[in-house]
C-alpha cells in the first residue's frame, strides 16, 4: 500500500500542476479535461486528483464549469444533445471514457445527487430507493433482499426513522429535505464507491439543509464524494479539499482549511473574500 | 418650510387621483367579471338545455318499451318496434376495438417523437401524425370501402381465421364480408390515433429533464430511463389523451357507418356487420316516419349523450385520481 501511495504522489506531480496532499491515494484522477456545449468551451484543460474517502468540493462562482465538470466525472455531461466531452478521468485506475466502457456502467459506480430533489413521483418511499437495483445476471433480487437495501440505504442516508412506518405511501409526501435524502438513499442503494452532490442543499431550507451536511460528512467514512456548492461556508464545513473553479478552469486546488485561510492564487483570495461572484 | 408643504398637498392629490381611477377601475371589472361568468354560464345552459330536448323528445319511446329498449335487439320500424342493443354494442365494441389498436401505436409515436427521433424530423413527423386528425370523415370512410375492405377481404380476415386459428376464439369466425365491427374498428383506430398521439407527446415533452437525468444517473439506459421515469411521470396525462380518442370514436359517424355494415345485430364474430347508435341515427333520421320512430331515434341520441358524458366523468375521475 506503502508503494502505491508513493507511486500516486509522484503522479501528483507529473500529471497535475496543482499540489494535492499525499495521503490517502485518488481514487479518480482527471487529466487534461475539457468539455463543451456546442461551441461553448465549459471546463478547460482541469486535471485532479480526487481522494478516497475524502470530501472534494468544487466552488467557484455561477457559470464556473463547476456542474459541467462534475457531470463529466460519472459521463452524465454527455447526454445532453451537443455536448462533448476530451481528457481521460480515471476512477480506479481505469480511464472512464476509454473505448469499450459503458456510461451506463459508469453512473452506476458514480452516484449522482441534484441540485433539486428529483424522487420518482408515482413510486413509493422504498420502490424510489430500489430504483437503481435491477436484475443481475443472477436474476431479480429477491424481495427480502431488496428491502434489506432499501433498509441500509435509507439508514446510511439518515432517513430510515422517519420514513420506516410509511415506505409504501408516496415519496411526494416527504419535505423537500427527505426527499432529498431519499434521493441520496436512492444513489446509494446500488453501493457507488464514489458520491457526486451538485449543489444538494441549494433548493433546502437551513434545517434541511444541515441535516443533508451532517449527512455528507458522515458518508465520507465509507465513500468517495466530490461535492459542487456555491456556499463557501458549506464547502467549508463539510470538505477535506477545495478546488475554485473559474471561466472553466481549476484555479487551485488544496485543503479547505488552506483555501480558505492563505489561497496561494489572488483570484482565489479575491472569491473567498467576496469581492466577485 | 413651504416647499414640503406644497409637497404634501401634491402627493394627496395625486392620492385622490389614484382612488377614483381605481374606483374607476372597480367597476369596470365588475362588468367585465358579470360579462365572462355570463358566457361561461352559457356553456352549461347549452348543454343541460341540449340534453333536455332530446331527453324529453325522447320519452315517449323510452317510456313505452321501458329498460327493454336498451336491450332488446327487435328493431322493426314497421312494426313499430324499436330496440338500441345492438347499437349500442356496436358503439361500444367497435370503440374498444380502435382503442387496443390505436393506444400502442400512438405511445409508439409519441414515444418516437419526443425521446428518439432526430430533431430534423421531429416536426414533418409530427405535423404529418395531426394531420391525420384533419382528413374528412368521409374520406376515410371512401378509403376504407375502396382500399381497407379488399385488404381485409383477402388477406387479412382469412389469415387471422384459417392460419393463425383465432375462428377457435369465436371474435374471428364466419365468412370475411368485409364490411365488418373489425373494418370499422379498425378505421377509428386510425382516426382516433392522431389525438392520442398529440396529446402523449405534449405530455411526454413536458416530463421534466431531471427525471430523466435522475434514471440515467441511476445507471439506468435510455429504455429503463423511458420506461421507469418518463412514462409513469406522463402517465394521467396519457390516459387523458386515451379518454379524447375515446370520445372521439364513440361518437364518429360517417366513416363508421360506410364501413360497418349496418345490420342491427350482436354477433359475437368481428367479422360480422354491425351498427352502432351513430351509423343508426345518420341512416334513419331522414327516415324517420312515424311519431315513434322519432322518438326511438331521439331516445338513441339521448343515450349516446348519456354514455359519452359518463365515459368523460369516469375519465376525468381516473386522470384526478392517478394525480
Amino acid at each position: 500500500m506503502a508503494t502505491e501511495r508513493a507511486v500516486a504522489a509522484d503522479d501528483v506531480s507529473l500529471v497535475s500542476a496543482t499540489p494535492v496532499a499525499d495521503s490517502p491515494a485518488p481514487r479518480m484522477r482527471v487529466d487534461s479535461l475539457d468539455a463543451w456545449f456546442g461551441s461553448v468551451h465549459a471546463v478547460k484543460g482541469v486535471n485532479m486528483h480526487v481522494r478516497d474517502r475524502r470530501v472534494t468540493a468544487i466552488i467557484g462562482p455561477s457559470g464556473c464549469g463547476k456542474s459541467t465538470f462534475l457531470r463529466c466525472l460519472n459521463r452524465m455531461h454527455e447526454t445532453v444533445p451537443t455536448a462533448r466531452v476530451e481528457g481521460e478521468v480515471e476512477l480506479d485506475g481505469r480511464d472512464i471514457y476509454a473505448r469499450g466502457v459503458n456510461a451506463i456502467a459508469v453512473r452506476r459506480h458514480i452516484g449522482m445527487v441534484f441540485q433539486r430533489p428529483t424522487p420518482f413521483p408515482t413510486m413509493s418511499i422504498r420502490d424510489n430507493v430500489a430504483a437503481g437495483l435491477r436484475a443481475l445476471e443472477s436474476g431479480r433480487p429477491s424481495r427480502t433482499k431488496i428491502d434489506e437495501v432499501v433498509e441500509r440505504a435509507l439508514v446510511r442516508a439518515a432517513l430510515w426513522d422517519e420514513v420506516k412506518d410509511r415506505l409504501s405511501t408516496s415519496a411526494t409526501g416527504l419535505s423537500g429535505g427527505q426527499q432529498q435524502r431519499l434521493c441520496i438513499a436512492r444513489a446509494l442503494a446500488t453501493d457507488p464507491t464514489v458520491l457526486l452532490l451538485d449543489e444538494p442543499t441549494a433548493s433546502l431550507d437551513p434545517i434541511s439543509a444541515q441535516a443533508v451536511e451532517e449527512l455528507v460528512y458522515e458518508l465520507r467514512s465509507d465513500m468517495t464524494i466530490v461535492i459542487v456548492t456555491h456556499n463557501m461556508q458549506q464547502a467549508a464545513r463539510v470538505s477535506d479539499s477545495t478546488a475554485f473553479f473559474l471561466h472553466g478552469e481549476l484555479v487551485e486546488m488544496d485543503e479547505t482549511n488552506r483555501i480558505f485561510t492563505t489561497p496561494a492564487d489572488e483570484r482565489t483570495e479575491a472569491y473567498i473574500t467576496g469581492r466577485f461572484g | 418650510m413651504t416647499l414640503p408643504e406644497r409637497a404634501i398637498i401634491a402627493t394627496r392629490q395625486e392620492d385622490d387621483g389614484v382612488t377614483l381611477r381605481i374606483q374607476g377601475a372597480a367597476i369596470g371589472d365588475r362588468v367585465y367579471s358579470g360579462a365572462i361568468t355570463f358566457f361561461a354560464l352559457c356553456i352549461p345552459f347549452l348543454l343541460l338545455a341540449i340534453a333536455w330536448e332530446i331527453g324529453s323528445a325522447g320519452w315517449p319511446a323510452l317510456h313505452k318499451f321501458g329498460f327493454g329498449f336498451l336491450t332488446s335487439s327487435d328493431g322493426d320500424p314497421v312494426q313499430g318496434e324499436f330496440g338500441a342493443a345492438p347499437a349500442i354494442y356496436g358503439t361500444i365494441v367497435s370503440s374498444i376495438i380502435a382503442l387496443v389498436l390505436a393506444t400502442p401505436l400512438a405511445i409508439g409515436v409519441s414515444l418516437f417523437l419526443s425521446e428518439l427521433a432526430p430533431r430534423w424530423l421531429r416536426q414533418p413527423v409530427g405535423f404529418l401524425v395531426d394531420l391525420l386528425a384533419a382528413i374528412p370523415s368521409v374520406v376515410y370512410g371512401l378509403w376504407g370501402i375502396f382500399v381497407l375492405l379488399p385488404v381485409l377481404r383477402d388477406p387479412v380476415m382469412p389469415f387471422l381465421r384459417d392460419t393463425l386459428h383465432l375462428d377457435k376464439t369465436g371474435l374471428f369466425s364466419g365468412p370475411a364480408y368485409g364490411p365488418s365491427m373489425l373494418a370499422a374498428g379498425i378505421i377509428l383506430a386510425i382516426m382516433v390515433l392522431p389525438y392520442i398521439a398529440s396529446v402523449s407527446r405534449e405530455v411526454l415533452l413536458a416530463v421534466p429533464r431531471s427525471q430523466r437525468e435522475a434514471a440515467l444517473a441511476l445507471g439506468a439506459t435510455r429504455w429503463e430511463s423511458i420506461w421507469g421515469a418518463v412514462l409513469p411521470y406522463a402517465r394521467s396525462g396519457i390516459v387523458g389523451g386515451i379518454i379524447l380518442g375515446l370520445g372521439r370514436a364513440l361518437g364518429e359517424t360517417m366513416a363508421v357507418t360506410m364501413l360497418i355494415g349496418n345490420r342491427p345485430e350482436i354477433a359475437a364474430s368481428l367479422f360480422a356487420p354491425g351498427y352502432t347508435m351513430a351509423s343508426l341515427l345518420a341512416n334513419e333520421f331522414s327516415e324517420a316516419s312515424s311519431d315513434a320512430h322519432l322518438s326511438a331515434l331521439m331516445a338513441v341520441g339521448f343515450v349516446l349523450f348519456l354514455i359519452t358524458v359518463i365515459v368523460n366523468a369516469i375519465a376525468r375521475w381516473l386522470v384526478w385520481r392517478v394525480r
